[in-house]
């Protein structure tokens, strides 16, 4: 229960606490009221029995002092013959005692006979016969004992200064019973009346105050180690805690994003870095002894016999050799500017002039827009390498169209190639500059990887765009402060 | 001018208007010289306190002696028998003991008949709830209730059982009281205040009948011999003419059917001259009391 309670949603807690809140108040004004009409009650009975008293009291001063024991009992129970009379002001039992404190007469003869000791036939008679003995006023004495429901009023009878007898009246608090059950039913029916009015609003209200809660707690609940791409979050926007949490927590969830985003490109780039460094390592290793080999042949070829078919064995050699070189040295892509011209906009012209006749095979249109005009400061060859390995994968993978657009900026080139084929699935991405990528379906899979190979070595940043009928791969080289010279 | 317009309101001289007085409310008794009206007393020897049945009985007696009846009541018997002495009373219905004890001043007129005979008994009556009891000597110790100090069937008679065993009312019992009527008598002893009670037999067998819860709550114990029925007595002085008049509808009553029904509420059968000695019992018993020490 305590588990139950403590786990249970604020849409309830709230309603649920609302009631308890209203039931508690209801509970303490009907106790409250029950208590004051106790009082009342008792106040009321008192004040009753005391001016009765009193009348009775001087009443029985005649019979006593003629010794009428018969008019005295129908003097003290005359209160009892009235039909209609309210029974729950009625004394249970009225006792005359004489001087000694013996009954006198009493309105219940058979349970208290006259010259009887009261006191011996009800213990809780001893407190007023004390009380009262020794008093000479006329004043009531009230005592009620603790843990009776009784009160005992005892009324002192006296004529002309001397002390004839006491009168003693008792009243069960019994009749106040029914009373008080009346009250706290009428108090239960009003308090299930106001919690009928107050559940709907305790529940509307509850719903509205747990309400940006609960979508907070939803959306959080969502973010496991990953943030969920399609994550949307309605969350309200007010200027309370909730809805400050609310900000905080988008922000969070931003930044969040971001990092892993960040985190992604970080992996594939490191990824990417490792398998220049192995990759590099290998052809270094394989272009040593291949160079040799190949010196080798070339010395044969020169000093050696005409055996006709050593030489045809020689050139299948050769021209083995000569692939891997041409492999390896793929792989082992070096900026060293062998081209020492700058970049101009013949350059880039000669590229297009390369695949145009590529994309006319394919029939695919070609559409130019150079913006470079004057020279840059850039190794040619490379960004001619770059633009033609994008170019020829942008018409390879193209439906009808491939856009390519050269462009600077103050500070940097950017090389931007746009085709309308198939886009390249999101899963895909982090794997696309890999080197033999088994997403390349024709060529052999070194193309992009040269491109970034050669563009990370010019400090510059590849961006792929691809959505559904267009991918865009866009190479933007930082232009150097000074002329290139390295 | 005020006067005048006095005047003018009432037109009677003063001498008209005494006339016009006498005429309206003080003359018909006088004109008819209607004689003055007979004075009853009664007594608790029957129940007396039937205030319709009474003054049914007061306008039949009216009625029939053609001649206004007042009913006198008083707390106790000593109060009537008093008043009879002093001629403030021309008859009262009495109890036979005090009858005897004022035999001088007092004219025997008519003696009730119940269940057919001019005698009745006391009966020693105790709480339905006490069925130890069994004779009056059982009740030694206890609170006893009497009707009254002058009362026959009420007092007296226990008083002469107890002289019998050489008791006395305020030795045997711890405390005696009286109740000033037969009838609450069975209503003291009903609620048990009192332990024991003697009563008019015949109070008690009408109020059986009439009222059958009070009596139920009572046992009768002993019943004692039989008594002159309470009598009506009248003064000694009472004018023969108005005493033979008394009597005569008192003794008719049983002849016409209201005063049949009448005493059918009285749950008697009649009035009959009666004899002095029908209460030489009480007579003798009061002598024998009154010698006890």
């Amino acid at each position: 229960m305590k588990y139950f309670m403590r786990d249970l949603s604020l849409r309830y807690k709230i309603p649920l606490r609302v009631l308890l809140l209203a039931s508690l108040t209801a509970i303490l004004v009907t106790a409250s009221i029950l208590f004051r009409v106790y009082d009342e009650t008792r106040n009321d009975l008192l004040r009753h029995a005391q001016s009765m008293g009193r009348v009775l009291a001087n009443t029985l001063v005649g019979p006593l002092t003629h010794d009428d024991a018969w008019r005295a009992f129908e003097i003290i129970n005359s209160p009892f013959q009235s039909e209609e009379a309210d029974r729950s002001e009625l004394a249970e039992t009225i006792l005359v005692l004489d001087g000694k404190g013996q009954v006198y007469v009493s309105t219940r003869p058979a349970q208290f006979p006259m010259l009887s000791d009261p006191v011996r036939l009800d213990p809780e008679f001893a407190a007023i016969r004390e009380a009262t003995a020794g008093r000479d006023g006329r004043n009531p004495v009230v005592r009620a004992q603790p843990g009776s429901n009784r009160l005992f009023v005892g009324i002192p009878i006296i004529s002309d200064g001397a002390r004839l007898g006491t009168l003693i009246m008792t009243y069960t608090k019994g009749p106040f019973i029914p009373r008080f059950i009346g009250i706290a039913q009428r108090a239960a029916l009003m308090t299930l009346l106001a919690l009928a009015v107050l559940l709907p609003i305790a529940w509307y209200w509850g719903n509205r105050m747990a309400g940006p809660l609960v979508r907070l707690a939803g959306c959080m609940d969502q973010i496991g180690p990953q943030v969920p791409e399609g994550l949307r979050c309605d969350l309200f926007e007010s200027n309370d805690e909730i809805g400050r949490a609310g900000a905080s927590f988008k922000r969070m969830l931003k930044e969040l994003r971001e990092k892993a985003r960040l985190e992604q490109q970080i992996m594939a780039t490191e990824r990417l870095a490792a398998i220049g460094r192995l990759s590099a390592g290998i052809a270094h290793e394989i272009n040593n002894p291949l160079g040799g080999m190949l010196n080798a042949i070339n010395t044969f070829k020169r000093h050696g016999s005409d055996d006709p078919l050593t030489l045809k064995t020689l050139s299948l050699l050769e021209r083995g050799l000569g692939q891997i070189k041409d492999t390896v040295a793929a792989l082992l892509i070096e900026a060293r500017v062998e081209s020492r011209h700058a970049l101009s906009r013949r350059d880039i012209e000669d590229t297009r002039t390369l695949v145009a006749a590529e994309a006319a095979s394919k029939g695919i249109e070609l559409a130019w827009d150079n913006h470079v005009t004057a020279d840059l400061p850039l190794p040619s060859t490379l960004v001619r390498q770059i633009l033609l390995n994008l170019l020829l994968n942008a018409i390879r993978a193209a439906e009808k169209q491939v856009e390519c657009q050269v462009y600077r900026d103050s500070r940097s080139l950017t090389l931007a190639v746009r085709n309308d084929g198939i886009h390249i699935p999101d899963e895909d991405m982090p794997y696309l500059f890999e080197p033999f990528s088994r997403l390349s379906r024709n060529g052999h899979g070194l193309g992009l990887w040269i491109t970034y190979q050669i563009t990370r070595q010019l400090n510059g940043g590849i961006l792929v765009e691809s959505d559904p009928g267009q991918t865009r791969f866009a190479v933007t080289l930082p232009l150097p402060e000074e002329p290139c010279m390295t | 001018m005020t006067k005048r317009f006095e005047m003018a309101i009432f037109p009677l001289s003063r001498r008209r208007f005494c006339t016009a007085l006498a005429l309206c409310g003080l003359a018909p008794r006088a004109l008819a010289g209607e004689p003055a009206p007979l004075r009853l007393g009664l007594t608790p020897v029957f129940l007396d306190d039937q205030s319709r049945f009474l003054e049914a009985w007061r306008l039949y007696l009216t009625e029939r002696l053609q001649r206004p009846v007042v009913f006198v009541q008083r707390g106790s018997y000593r109060e009537i028998v008093e008043l009879l002495a002093q001629d403030q009373l021309e008859a009262a219905w009495l109890c036979g003991f005090p009858f005897v004890k004022n035999e001088r001043r007092l004219r025997l007129l008519a003696v009730p008949l119940f269940q057919g005979r001019p005698l009745y008994r006391s009966y020693l009556i105790v709480p339905a709830g006490d069925t130890r009891t069994e004779t009056l000597l059982d009740l030694r110790g206890k609170v006893f209730a009497y009707s009254d100090p002058d009362s026959n069937s009420g007092f007296l008679y226990t008083q002469h059982a107890l002289s019998q065993i050489g008791e006395r009312s305020d030795r045997f019992f711890a405390r005696t009281f009286f109740a000033w009527a037969h009838r609450k008598v069975v209503e003291a002893v009903a609620v048990e205040l009192a332990q024991g009670g003697a009563v008019d037999g015949y109070v008690w067998e009408t109020l059986k009948r009439f009222y059958p819860q009070v009596t139920a709550k009572t046992r009768v114990l002993e019943q004692s011999p039989e008594f002159g029925f309470p009598p009506f007595a009248a003064r000694a002085s009472l004018p023969e003419a108005d005493f033979a008049a008394l009597r005569q509808v008192l003794i008719a009553m049983g002849g016409d059917a209201e005063g049949k029904a009448l005493l059918a509420q009285l749950n008697l059968d009649g009035f009959v001259p009666g004899e002095r000695g029908l209460f030489d019992g009480i007579g003798r018993m009061a002598r024998q009391v009154e010698k006890q020490p």
